[in-house]
């Protein structure tokens, strides 16, 4: 097996947002936060994201502004560089290269040429002391720099970036760690460190959280696990220096900030609530609840106009003018656990999964965006420790979309509330409305709940549940009464002598039902519900089980508490072949025979892809990340990729999505996929850097013209001819269509159509907005390609191949006034 | 240790006083403490805070201020009147009406020379200060409303003046009213509501601090009489200020039982200019705090609880220092309860009343910590109201039970009592010597026959009992000529020795049988807090207020190797660290190596044959004793024994039975018997 370079486990989409501290330009219009391995550049107004700062290897840990350039910004990432942008125009201006683990930034108006940065101690992943090191950046000419010069500052201080702050003008530094706030005088190259007990006389906390100083005053603020700010004044002396306390929160201080002129000190928790402090007059403060979840970060814009607040929803609130909230950045709403699996809308192919407590998410995998929260549990949701609230457990869509069965659950003590709610979609809200609502469906815990996939329109839905009662049961749809519409009742309950199922799934054909009951797994007729038969295997209970997809359909795999990988034989009845990994979780791709297998082994997870119907893996890699991975997602592309490379032709059509223990969503990219993204990217810069001037809008416009068909040119119609190539190819030829058919669409295919594509290009600009339409569009485009009186004179003369096309464009394009000039002297 | 049956008494309602009023004499470091009853306390600060003086109240004297000037105290309350004590001989020394109806506050100036007080009326009076009494000199404008409070600027040039809804400032040579600030009142509610200026300071950059009703802290600016700051540091009442001498601290205490304290700093190290910022919160009190006193390195606060806080602030002192503590006092430094031994009757004192109670008896015998069953409840004997205005000082039972004595200030009461069967006879001895008039201390001699009384200048006034007669034998003078009252007064049990404690830290022994004195104990640097004259040795135990201990052969009249051994290898410092002082040594007739002595917090058996422990030993070891074989406890076990199992003891006695009683108050007893405090929002209620 070799490991397959161009192949990447990346951080993709709904990667955290709410990681860092974001920071706000200058002029408030842009807002800027650190967000897996790229740094994202909100609009402050708009909140679309506006440009992808990528360049890092592995998480950005830092993002700040440069001082002496407000339109650049340092960005600091745990590969050990350090980078700085110009974020208006997402241009990678140098590379800094430290070698170590970046952990936080920081920096000053003061100090010019130097940033302060967070790295170990030991050079090593996995230490856990930190110093503060200042770095001297050289000035040269050079994209690349080695930043060999560093000088440590403060040593043994946290790597959580809220636990050092600059003070007034630069002057000092205040850093917490524990029970202890050091204030290093810069100029005086001393340091005062104070130290609190760990716990007062009332047993509270009083390890610091976070802090921050004053910008004209020397106070430092820092906040307490206890939820106590305390606001420290006098330190320059070791022994004279006072603090005073302010106590609102009831939890840890998450965040704290003073406005830029010092006049208001902005403070968040767990209580969602923003909390201003009036510096100076303690007992007046203001509140801005309801925020919608716990508060991690606070910051302020440099001109004090806008405060945005980070959650842990991973969203970025904007407040405007200390009292309106103006704008939400939303990324991917990880909770503490992803109960359901993460599931793929098929209408909105968006990615669904537990989102808010008692609410589903659907959120757009291609646009990185979320969509909306379902509210499932319809209850008001309280922030507080230990105390039980319902939560969806289980959630399952049918093969259209159209239903959507949701499973909630309250753990009060020893009692077990158990809700099954059925959510019908609706296409005149497009939304999903509550059908029906069954209270206790089963009498313990719900293992598995999927709904049977529908061939044809004709036969109706069956939504199969299996519980920890020794039950499984199909609900169906039925009309009850003329009046109300129809809904979901019991159909059928099945039990294996008292044994307790563990995992339910329909063949692809939706004929029959596996259901796994502790090592036996029994195979049920869906239209009879009659035990067909029952498989047997080597001793160990049931842990997952999967019907393979289209060619391999007779087949169904499963894993085992006892380390194997399974497959039988439906035809058969027998076991096919098995093999011995701990495979975490198995899953198949809907659109393909490809089956992912997550295998963890000694703290590291592996994914292996085969094809059900021989034992060999079509693809392998070894520690794609570290701990178990629980959740995964086949999560079909919008167009295909073409690939021709055997180790990557599995992420054609549906791409890889999972979950790893951090909650992290990462994806595995091609390297193709990678050049293409970067290509894009590079394509906008170009168009962004040209300033909207009248001149421009004249300029702009004619150029545009003139470049538009380009670079569109190749890819779309390529795609189009190869992948109806393959279709003709693919598919079994007791199927297709006469040869004479077939011949004149081949040959059509081969052709190549400008105006086609400049029509194309103009008609999905104007179709951005529908998706829908899009889709339904397309099929258009495939009649009007037949017709013949659009095929172009130019592109019908077979001579030309493809390559040498592009050269004769290549050479139209050129500049060729010189030789105009040559020829009229 | 020993096994001792134990009589735990928890009948005595022993109730403290609110505290009224502070006074700090910065020179003397002697802070006086006025209580709701009138009594005025003073506490040694360079001596552990030891309650070195007690001045007994009176019904009626309300003390609203107080201050020093010098080494004199001065009072003045809402019974309008103007008291200086008599501090040797524990009264006042003569009170002045100042004719302006109840005086609200009192002041002086910084130099000594002159007395403000602010009267109902609306009136500033002042008065001179003389050598033997004070003079009225003249009123200051009169005002409408009262003046509550009172504070002289550093030169005496200006007085500020704390008013309803106002502060006025009062230029002190001329008399005239100079500004009028006003105060706002507080918000919603309380809006109608006039707000009292409940303290107010005057600093030497003429900036006026004043705290008021509304809960606010306000800085003025005295010279064009503008607000410069305000602090609302509490819902409720800010009732007392105090501003540390360098004037850069200053604390105030609320109702909330809080103390604030403000800070003079700088903003930042290159501004020079610096404001009042607020900086700590310490909550130490849960009733009102009504006098504040910010010493140099400390803050003491007292109030509606009773209790005197000494909080020390950590950044003016050493951590580790002993200074480093927080300090609670709340029972006074003195036995409030006498015991007579052979009767089993104990005698408890309250300012206006005394008790008399019998002990109670129990049956059977029990192992170690067993309860026994009460054969006969204790039983009060007599309760006897005190004649007149002037509170109770001292008292003293017989040790057979037959007499009973106590003193006011100005008098002294004698009676006989009889039992027969259950029923108590009291009568009044009438015919008393006129030497018995002054009297700070009283105790009988243990055979009943000789009653001791100290008087002025540490004399002692030995009075022979004798049915019907009551005989002045003998006035014992001690030729130190110390003018301090004594506090201690304890004779020997064979009646020949009597030795006497005064607050300038003297001992003196005197021999009864010739009826002079007999030695002078070393002077030693604390105050003692206990004495004791050993019965079989004859070895005087004295125990001082830094706890330190003492044993001094009478028969020698030298230290004892003991205590030399015992200051050559110093005490232990859980020992020293202890923050009540011990105030009863007693003996174990059975063991004659015993003491036993007792604080708040803790009894002790002081075994003289056991080795003295070191720095290394566990100090607290009776558990770990108790676990080990019979064999091992002698190698482990050292000099002091200690018992906490009895908490807040008022005292601890050896009977004649060799039962102990001891006399508990559970603190949660006084808590409950005070008034509710201000209603104050908890989280999560």
């Amino acid at each position: 097996m070799v490991e397959h370079a161009d192949i990447r486990v990346v951080h993709r989409g709904g990667s955290k947002i709410n990681f860092r501290a974001p920071v706000i330009s200058d002029d408030s219009r842009l807002l800027l936060c650190a967000s897996g391995e790229c740094v994202k550049v909100y609009s402050t107004s708009t909140e679309e994201c506006v440009h992808h700062l990528r360049a890092h290897t592995d998480v950005v840990t830092g993002v700040v502004l440069r001082p002496s350039n407000h339109l650049q910004v340092y960005s600091c990432s745990m590969d050990g560089t350090i980078r700085l942008w110009d974020f208006t125009d997402a241009i990678l201006i140098k590379t800094y290269v430290i070698g170590q683990p970046i952990y936080s930034i920081y920096a000053s108006a003061q100090h010019n040429g130097v940033l302060f940065i967070t790295i170990p101690m030991l050079n090593d992943k996995t230490s856990e002391m930190f110093h503060l090191v200042a770095v001297h950046l050289q000035q040269s000419t050079e994209q690349l720099v080695e930043a060999r010069e560093l000088s440590v500052v403060i040593s043994h201080v946290s790597s959580n970036p809220a636990a050092i702050a600059f003070g007034r003008a630069g002057e000092y530094l205040a850093s917490t760690k524990g029970l202890q706030l050091e204030v290093f005088f810069l100029k005086k190259q001393k340091s005062n460190r104070f130290s609190l007990k760990e716990e007062n006389k009332k047993g509270r906390k009083n390890t610091f959280s976070c802090v921050t100083c004053h910008p004209t005053d020397d106070c430092i603020a820092t906040g307490h696990e206890d939820g106590q700010i305390r606001l420290w004044r006098n330190f320059s002396h070791k022994k004279e220096y006072t603090y005073s306390t302010l106590h609102w929160h009831h939890t840890t201080v998450g965040s704290l900030c003073f406005t830029p002129e010092g006049t208001n000190l902005l403070s968040g928790g767990v209580e969602s609530v923003l909390v201003q402090w009036r510096y100076n007059q303690d007992t007046q403060r203001d509140f801005l609840p309801r925020l919608g979840a716990a508060i991690t970060h606070v910051t302020v814009s440099p001109d004090g106009t806008l405060f945005t607040t980070t959650h842990s929803d991973n969203k970025i609130t904007i407040i405007r003018s200390g009292a309106k909230v103006s704008a939400v950045i939303q990324g991917l709403v990880k909770g503490e656990s992803i109960e359901t699996d993460l599931l793929i809308d098929p209408r909105s192919k968006a990615l669904v999964m537990n989102g808010k407590p008692g609410h589903l998410q659907f959120y757009s995998l291609q646009r990185d965006k979320l969509m909306y929260n379902l509210d499932i549990v319809q209850q008001e949701y309280i922030y507080q420790s230990d105390l039980q609230q319902f939560e969806v457990v289980k959630a399952a869509f049918n093969s259209s979309g159209n239903w959507l069965a949701t499973v909630e659950r309250e753990q009060k003590d020893a009692e077990l509330e158990l809700n099954l709610k059925l959510w019908a979609f609706d296409d005149q809200t497009q939304s999903f409305v509550l059908n029906t609502t069954i209270s206790a469906p089963h009498e313990n815990r719900i293992t598995a709940l999927c709904f049977s996939p529908a061939t044809d329109s004709q036969t109706t839905t069956v939504l199969v549940s299996s519980s920890k009662d020794g039950h499984f049961k199909a609900w169906q749809l039925a009309a009850h009464t003329e009046d109300e519409g129809p809904c979901w009742s019991c159909d059928f309950v099945g039990a294996y002598h008292g044994l307790v199922p563990s995992c339910c799934c329909f063949s692809a054909d939706g004929s029959l039902l596996a259901v796994s009951f502790q090592e036996v797994v029994t195979v049920w007729s869906s239209a009879s519900w009659e035990l067909l038969t029952t498989l047997s295997q080597p001793p160990g209970d049931i842990r997952d089980l999967c019907f393979g997809q289209l060619s391999c359909s007779k087949y169904l795999l499963g894993t085992s508490t006892s380390n194997l990988l399974l497959c039988w034989n439906l035809l058969t009845c027998s076991l096919e072949w098995s093999t011995s990994m701990d495979i975490s979780l198995l899953l198949a791709d809907p659109l393909s025979e490809n089956m992912a297998a997550f295998c963890s082994q000694s703290g590291y997870t592996h994914l292996f892809v085969f094809k059900p119907s021989e034992p060999r893996p079509i693809f392998s890699q070894k520690a794609v990340c570290s701990g178990k991975v629980m959740r995964a997602v086949f999560a079909p592309r919008e167009e295909m990729l073409e690939s021709c490379e055997e180790s990557s032709q599995w992420l054609n059509r549906c791409q890889l999505y999972f979950l790893s223990q951090h909650m992290d969503l990462m994806t595995f990219t091609t390297k193709a996929e990678e050049d293409k993204l970067m290509d894009s990217s590079k394509q906008l810069v170009i168009d962004d850097t040209v300033a909207m001037t009248p001149f421009h809008l004249l300029l702009g416009k004619r150029r545009k013209e003139r470049e538009e068909p380009q670079p569109a040119v190749s890819s779309p119609s390529a795609q189009r001819s190869s992948s109806s190539i393959r279709e003709l190819l693919q598919t079994p030829a007791h199927v297709l269509p006469s040869t004479s058919y077939l011949c004149s669409m081949f040959v059509r295919s081969l052709l190549i159509s400008v105006t086609d594509n400049r029509e194309e290009n103009n008609e999905a600009e104007g179709e951005m907005d529908s998706e829908k339409e899009e889709e339904d569009s397309e099929e258009e485009m495939d009649t009007r390609d037949t017709r013949p009186e659009q095929v172009s004179a130019e592109s019908v003369s077979p001579a030309l191949t493809k390559a040498q096309l592009r050269e004769l464009r290549r050479l139209k394009k050129q500049d060729h006034s010189w030789l105009q000039g040559l020829l009229d002297p | 240790m020993g096994e001792f049956k134990v009589h735990r008494v928890r009948f005595f309602d022993y109730m403290p006083s609110a505290i009224s009023k502070m006074a700090f004499n910065f020179l003397s470091e002697r802070l006086a403490v006025a209580r709701a009853d009138g009594a005025v306390e003073i506490f040694k600060f360079t001596d552990n805070y030891f309650q070195e003086k007690v001045i007994p109240g009176r019904d009626g004297r309300a003390i609203e201020g107080m201050c020093w000037v010098g080494q004199r105290l001065f009072s003045a309350g809402l019974n309008g009147e103007i008291t200086e004590y008599d501090l040797e001989n524990l009264r006042p020394k003569y009170s002045m009406d100042a004719y302006g109806g109840p005086i609200w506050s009192i002041s002086s100036n910084s130099q000594g020379t002159l007395l403000a007080v602010g009267c109902e009326d609306g009136t500033v009076k002042m008065f001179e200060v003389l050598e033997e009494k004070i003079q009225f000199q003249r009123n200051l404008d009169r005002q409408k409303g009262r003046i509550i409070s009172l504070s002289w600027h550093p030169s005496g040039t200006k007085i500020a003046a704390g008013m309803m809804d106002m502060i006025r400032i009062f230029d002190a040579e001329t008399g005239r009213a100079t500004h009028r600030l006003l105060v706002d009142r507080g918000l919603g509610m309380s809006k109608g509501r006039e707000v009292v200026v409940w303290s107010v300071i005057f600093l030497s950059d003429n900036t006026v601090v004043s705290g008021d009703s509304a809960g606010k802290v306000q800085m003025w600016d005295s010279i064009t009489g503008t607000l410069r700051k305000t602090h609302l540091v509490t819902k409720w009442d800010v009732l007392a200020l105090s501003v540390s001498q360098d004037e850069s601290s200053l604390m105030a205490g609320t109702s909330e039982g809080t103390v604030v304290q403000m800070q003079f700093l700088q903003s930042s190290v290159e501004q020079q200019e610096r404001q009042w910022v607020r900086t700590r919160t310490f909550k130490n009190h849960s009733h009102d705090v009504r006098a504040l006193v910010h010493t140099d390195c400390a803050v003491v606060s007292g109030g509606m609880d009773t209790h005197l806080v000494v909080l020390p602030l950590l950044d003016q002192v050493e951590k580790s220092s002993k200074e480093a503590k927080l300090r609670k006092i709340t029972f006074p430094h003195r036995s409030l309860v006498r015991c007579a031994r052979k009767a089993g009757l104990l005698l408890f004192q309250f300012p206006d009343h005394l008790e008399l109670w019998r002990l109670g008896e129990s049956e059977g015998q029990g192992k170690h910590g067993d309860c026994l069953p009460v054969k006969r409840n204790p039983e009060k004997l007599l309760q006897l109201t005190r004649k007149g205005e002037d509170h109770i000082c001292c008292s003293a039972v017989s040790p057979c039970g037959g007499w009973l004595v106590y003193a006011t200030v100005s008098a002294v009461r004698l009676y006989r009592l009889q039992y027969d069967n259950n029923n108590v006879s009291i009568s009044r001895v009438s015919k008393l010597p006129k030497e018995l008039r002054t009297v700070h201390q009283l105790c009988f001699s243990s055979d009943s026959s000789r009653l001791f009384a100290s008087s002025t200048h540490s004399s002692v006034v030995v009075v022979a009992l004798s049915n019907p007669e009551v005989k002045h034998l003998h006035t014992l003078k001690c030729k130190s000529g110390s003018k301090q009252p004594l506090h201690l007064l304890v004779p020997s049990d064979d009646g020949k020795w009597l030795a006497t404690a005064n607050a300038d830290c003297e001992i003196h022994v005197y021999n009864l049988h010739k009826m002079k004195l007999h030695c002078t104990v070393p002077v030693y640097s604390s105050c003692p807090t206990a004495i004791a004259i050993h019965p079989s040795t004859c070895n005087l135990i004295s125990v001082h207020a830094d706890q330190q201990m003492f044993e001094f052969s009478l028969q020698q009249k030298e230290y004892t190797e003991w205590s030399r051994r015992l200051h050559k290898e110093g005490l232990h410092s859980l020992w020293l660290d202890r923050d009540t002082p011990v105030t009863r040594v007693a003996f174990n007739p059975e063991n004659p190596a015993h003491i036993i002595l007792h604080d708040t917090f803790m009894f002790c058996i002081v075994d003289q044959s056991l080795p003295l422990p070191d720095a290394q030993t566990k100090f607290y070891n009776q558990m770990t004793l108790r676990s080990l074989p019979a064999a091992e406890r002698m190698r482990h076990s050292h000099a002091f024994k200690i018992c906490k199992y009895f908490q807040h003891l008022m005292t601890v006695e050896l009977l004649e039975d060799h039962s102990l009683v001891v006399v508990e108050r559970p603190l949660m007893d006084i808590m409950s018997k005070l008034p509710a405090p201000v209603r104050q929002k908890k989280f999560a209620t």
